[in-house]
C-alpha cells in the first residue's frame, strides 16, 4: 500500500510547494507515491542542475575538434585525429564519501568509469582531486585513508591506471571532504555510442548487477547539507564491485562494437528513473518498462524502490530490434544479467508497469534538464569579507628571520609535500602506457600505434577562489593549462567539477556565479572549451561551507611524443631560466597560511592574454628542442618550485644555484604565488636561441642561475642540502598518517 | 583455583540489502560446481576475543562496544556477540 501524499511527505522529498503544484498541473492529477519519488530525484539539484544550468550555459562549449556538446552525452569527446577520439569527464562523489569514505570514493571511481565506457571508449587513465580537513584531526585521517584505499582498490581491481590528481588539506573541508574523480578513455570516432532511446518497438534492457535497496535517494541526499540527520540516511551508501564493472565494460564495448544497439546509458544517480527519462527525452520518444522483470537482490521491493535504487554496475541499453539474441549472448558470455524489460514507444511518456498496473506515467521531457525541470536564478550578494580581505595590508607583516626554515616548513606542508603516500597505493602503470605518472605537473599517457600522447591535469587553488572567485577560477583554468604546456602538450579542452555550498544563500550563489564567469573567460582566451562535468552544491554543514572549489580537469594533446618534457633538472651545468613576472603578491599563498596563519589578501593577478602568450612561448621552445625541463610555479612560489625541480626524482637529487635582484619584499620574491611563471632548464648552448625567442614573443625571461650537484642556493638567503628538503618533502604526509614511507 | 578466561565470539556481517560482491561470486562459483541448491551466499567475519581471567564484569557489553567501534563498520555492517 503506497503512503498518502501529504505536504510533509512532499517536503521530505525536497520539493517546494510551488514545484509540487507544477507537478500536479503537468500530470493533471495528484502524482502517485512512485511518481513523487521520480519527480523528487529528477528535479533534485543533482539531476536537474536547476540552480546552476542558467549560468553553465554561459560557458564556451563549442570548439574545434569537439565531438559532443556539454551535457548532451555521458561524457565529453574530443577528436584526436587518426579516426580516434578522447572521452573524458570529472564528477564529484562528495556526500557519499563523507558518510563512508572507502565505498563512497570507490563508487565515485566506478561511476565515472561507466560514463566513459558507455560512450564506447575504453578507459585508459583515472585522476582524482581530493580535499580533506587537516591531518592533525583523526576524522580527516580516517576520511583521507578510506578514500585513498577506496580509489586504489577500485581502480587497481578494474585495471585502469590512476595517474594523477591533487590533494589539499584545509579546515573548511573537515565536515565536507571533496572527492572529484576524473576518467579518460579512447575510442574510434565511428564507434561512439550515444545515450538515446528512439525507434518505436526497439527493446529496452537492464544489464549488469541486480537491483537492491542501496542508494535510494542518493541524488536527493547529495542535494542537501550534511547534518545529524545524515547519520540516519546511512543505508544510502552503495557498495562497489570493480570486477563486475570490468565485465560490464567488456560486454558494453562488445555490443557497441558489433553495432547491436541504439543507445546506452550508465545508471548513476536516480538509477532506472534517470536513464529511462533522459534517454527517451533525448530521442524524443516514449519508453515503457515493466519492473516485474528487473532482476532484484531483495524480496518485496516496491516500484518506488526499484525506480530509485542506485545499485552500482548497471546500465540501460536500447537495442536494435531483431538483435535481442545477440545482445543477450554477449552478456551471457560475461556472466551478467541482461533482461528485456520494456520497449521504446511512439508517445512521449515514460510509462512504468508493476504487478499488472501502471505505477508511473509521466512525459519524459518534463523530468529532465533542458525539458520541464525547473530552472532558477538565485539571488546573489557579494560577501562582506571579500572587501576586507582585499584591503589587507601585507606591508606590516614582519619578514621571516630565516628563509631556510621557511622553505623547509613549506616543502613539508601537507598541501605542498609529495603525495607519494597516496599514489603508492595506486597502480599507475597498468596497461603500460603511462609515460609520466603522479608527480608535480601533468600525467602523460601515450596513445599506442600513434606518435601522440595525452597530458592530463586537475587543478584548483580554492584559497584563491575563496578570496576572489572570478580570478581564482581563471587561475584554476590557466594553471591546469600551464601544467599541460610544461609537459609539452597543447591544452585542448576541459571538464569541470564545481563544488560549492548552499546556492540558496545569496553569498554562496554570488561566489558560484563569479567562478563560472571567471572560468568562462579563461576558457575563451585559452581556447579550451568546456566539454561537461558536474556541479555539487550543499557542501556545507551548520558550521561552515567549503571554499568555492571549481576543479578543472584539463586535457592536453602532445602531437609528437618527442616533445614530452619533464619538470626535473637534468644535468649539472644546465642554465636555469625564469619566465614571467614576479610581483609583490602574497594574498592566499601557502606561505602566509603556514608561516603567518592567515588566509587573506586578494588572489594573485592574472593577465589571460599574457598567460596565453607565455604558454605559446613554452610550447614553441619545447618544439624547437630548446628546453630540458619545464616546471610551473604554483603553491610555495619560486623557492618551492626550484626545490621541486631538484628533487622531482628522489633517486637522482640534483642542486641549483640562482641569484637575481628584484625590487620586491624578499618573502614575496621567494614564496609569493604570482601567476604565469615557469622555470626552465636548458643546455648552455641554447641560451641565445631561447632569449631571442622570448624577446620575439614579448615574454619576459631571465637567466637566473645554473644546475649544480647537491645544494639549493638562492641569493644569499637560502642555502640548504637538497637531501634535507627532499626527505621532508617525501615523508611529511606518511609521517602524519603514522606510516613513514621509507 | 585460577579463574578461567572468558571467550566471546563476534560475528560481523553486512546489513541486509547491502551488496556482497564476495557472496555473489561464491554463489556463482557454487552453481558452476554443481551446488545449485544454494540460492544466496552472504559472507562475513568471525572474531574470537579472549578476555583476561580477572575481567568478570560485563564482557558482552565490552565486546559489543569493540564491535561497534573497531571490528564492524556500522554504516554497512551489523554484528552479533556470543559468549562461549
Amino acid at each position: 500500500m503506497e503512503p498518502k501524499i501529504t505536504p510533509e511527505l512532499v517536503a521530505e522529498h525536497g520539493l517546494s510547494p510551488e514545484e509540487y503544484e507544477q507537478i500536479k498541473s503537468i500530470l493533471g492529477r495528484e502524482p502517485s507515491f512512485t511518481e513523487l519519488g521520480v519527480f523528487s530525484v529528477m528535479w533534485s539539484e543533482h539531476c536537474s542542475y536547476k540552480n546552476s544550468i542558467a549560468l553553465l550555459k554561459t560557458l564556451p562549449r563549442k570548439g574545434k575538434g569537439l565531438l559532443t556538446e556539454a551535457g548532451e552525452e555521458n561524457a565529453g569527446a574530443v577528436d584526436l585525429g587518426n579516426g580516434m577520439a578522447v572521452v573524458f569527464k570529472i564528477e564529484s562523489h562528495n556526500h557519499p564519501t563523507a558518510i563512508e569514505p572507502y565505498q563512497g570514493a570507490a563508487t565515485g571511481v566506478g561511476g565515472i568509469l561507466r560514463d566513459i565506457f558507455c560512450m564506447g571508449a575504453r578507459p585508459i587513465a583515472a585522476l582524482n582531486s581530493l580535499r580533506f580537513g587537516p591531518l592533525s584531526e583523526a576524522r580527516s585521517r580516517f576520511l583521507f585513508d578510506g578514500s585513498v584505499r577506496g580509489i586504489g582498490d577500485y581502480g587497481n581491481s578494474f585495471g585502469v591506471p590512476t595517474v594523477g590528481g591533487e590533494v589539499y588539506f584545509e579546515d573548511c573541508y573537515y565536515a565536507n571532504p571533496l572527492i572529484n574523480a576524473m576518467a579518460v578513455g579512447i575510442c574510434k570516432t565511428d564507434r561512439m555510442a550515444t545515450a538515446t532511446a528512439k525507434g518505436e518497438g526497439n527493446p529496452v534492457f537492464i544489464v549488469g548487477s541486480s537491483t537492491g535497496r542501496d542508494g535510494i535517494h542518493g541524488a536527493t541526499f547529495a542535494s542537501e547539507e550534511i547534518s545529524a540527520k545524515s547519520e540516519l540516511k546511512r543505508p544510502s551508501v552503495q557498495i562497489g564491485d570493480p570486477f563486475t564493472e570490468k565485465l560490464l565494460m567488456e560486454a558494453s564495448l562488445g555490443i557497441i562494437k558489433d553495432d547491436l544497439i541504439v543507445g546506452i546509458q550508465d545508471m548513476g544517480a536516480a538509477g532506472i528513473t534517470c536513464c529511462s527519462s533522459e534517454m527517451a527525452a533525448r530521442g524524443e520518444s516514449g519508453i515503457e518498462i515493466n519492473l516485474d522483470l528487473v532482476p532484484v537482490r531483495e524480496d518485496r521491493m516496491t516500484a518506488y524502490e526499484i525506480m530509485l535504487s542506485e545499485s552500482q554496475e548497471r546500465m540501460l541499453v536500447v537495442g536494435k530490434k531483431g538483435k535481442e539474441k545477440e545482445i543477450k549472448e554477449i552478456f551471457r558470455k560475461w556472466d551478467l544479467n541482461c533482461v528485456e524489460m520494456g520497449k521504446v514507444t511512439s508517445g512521449k511518456n515514460m510509462k512504468v508497469w508493476m504487478g499488472g498496473k501502471v505505477v508511473a506515467d509521466i512525459p519524459a521531457d518534463v523530468l529532465v534538464l533542458g525539458g520541464g525541470a525547473p530552472i532558477y536564478t538565485r539571488e546573489q550578494r557579494r560577501p562582506a569579507y571579500l572587501d576586507e580581505a582585499h584591503r589587507h595590508d601585507f606591508s606590516t607583516l614582519p619578514l621571516p628571520p630565516d628563509y631556510n626554515d621557511v622553505l623547509m616548513k613549506l616543502v613539508t606542508s601537507h598541501n605542498i609535500a609529495s603525495k607519494r603516500w597516496v599514489f603508492e597505493q595506486y597502480d599507475s602503470m597498468v596497461r603500460t602506457n603511462t609515460v609520466a605518472g603522479p608527480g608535480p605537473d601533468a600525467a602523460i599517457i601515450r596513445i599506442r600505434h600513434t606518435s601522440k600522447a595525452l597530458a592530463l591535469a586537475t587543478d584548483c587553488n580554492a584559497r584563491f577562489c575563496y578570496l576572489n572567485p572570478r580570478i581564482g577560477a581563471q587561475i584554476a583554468v590557466a594553471e591546469s593549462a600551464r601544467n599541460c604546456v610544461c609537459s609539452g602538450a597543447r591544452p585542448t579542452a576541459i571538464t569541470n567539477c564545481l563544488n560549492f555550498g548552499n546556492p540558496y544563500k545569496p553569498e554562496m550563489y554570488y561566489m558560484f556565479s563569479e567562478a563560472v564567469a571567471g572560468m568562462g573567460e579563461a576558457c575563451r582566451v585559452l581556447e579550451t572549451p568546456v566539454t561537461g562535468g558536474n556541479v555539487s552544491f550543499y557542501n556545507e554543514d551548520p558550521e561552515r561551507a567549503v571554499y568555492p572549489t571549481p576543479t578543472i580537469g584539463m586535457l592536453g594533446i602532445i602531437d609528437d611524443i618527442a616533445h614530452i618534457t619533464g619538470s626535473n633538472f637534468k644535468s649539472i651545468g644546465d642554465v636555469i631560466a625564469l619566465v614571467g613576472t614576479t610581483k609583490n603578491e602574497l594574498g592566499g599563498s601557502e606561505y602566509i597560511k603556514e608561516i603567518h596563519d592567515l588566509v587573506t589578501g586578494d588572489a594573485p593577478s592574472i593577465d589571460l592574454d599574457f598567460e596565453k602568450r607565455l604558454q605559446r612561448f613554452i610550447l614553441e621552445a619545447i618544439k624547437n628542442d630548446l628546453v630540458k625541463s619545464a616546471h610551473d610555479i604554483s603553491e610555495g612560489g619560486l623557492a618551492v618550485a626550484l626545490a621541486e625541480c631538484c628533487f622531482g626524482d628522489r633517486e637522482h637529487l640534483i642542486g641549483a644555484k640562482v641569484s637575481f635582484q628584484l625590487d620586491l619584499r624578499a618573502d614575496a620574491l621567494y614564496f609569493g604565488e604570482s601567476q604565469s611563471r615557469v622555470i626552465l632548464s636548458i643546455a648552455p648552448a641554447s641560451k641565445g636561441s631561447l632569449t631571442q625567442l622570448a624577446a620575439s614573443m614579448n615574454v619576459p625571461l631571465a637567466l637566473i642561475g645554473e644546475v649544480t650537484s647537491d645544494r639549493l642556493q638562492i641569493n644569499g638567503d637560502i642555502d640548504v642540502p637538497v637531501v634535507q628538503l627532499s626527505d621532508g618533502f617525501y615523508d611529511s604526509i606518511g609521517k602524519a598518517m603514522h606510516q613513514p614511507t621509507r | 583455583m585460577s579463574q578461567k578466561s572468558k571467550k566471546v565470539v563476534c560475528h560481523i556481517s553486512l546489513k541486509d540489502g547491502v551488496l556482497d560482491p564476495q557472496g555473489v561470486t561464491i554463489r556463482n562459483a557454487l552453481a558452476q560446481l554443481g551446488f545449485d541448491d544454494v540460492m544466496e551466499v552472504r559472507s562475513g567475519k568471525v572474531f574470537e576475543l579472549t578476555f583476561k581471567p580477572e575481567v568478570t564484569n560485563d564482557v558482552r557489553a565490552k565486546s559489543e562496544e569493540i564491535c561497534r567501534r573497531v571490528l564492524a563498520n556500522p554504516v554497512i555492517e551489523t554484528f552479533g556477540v556470543e559468549e562461549l
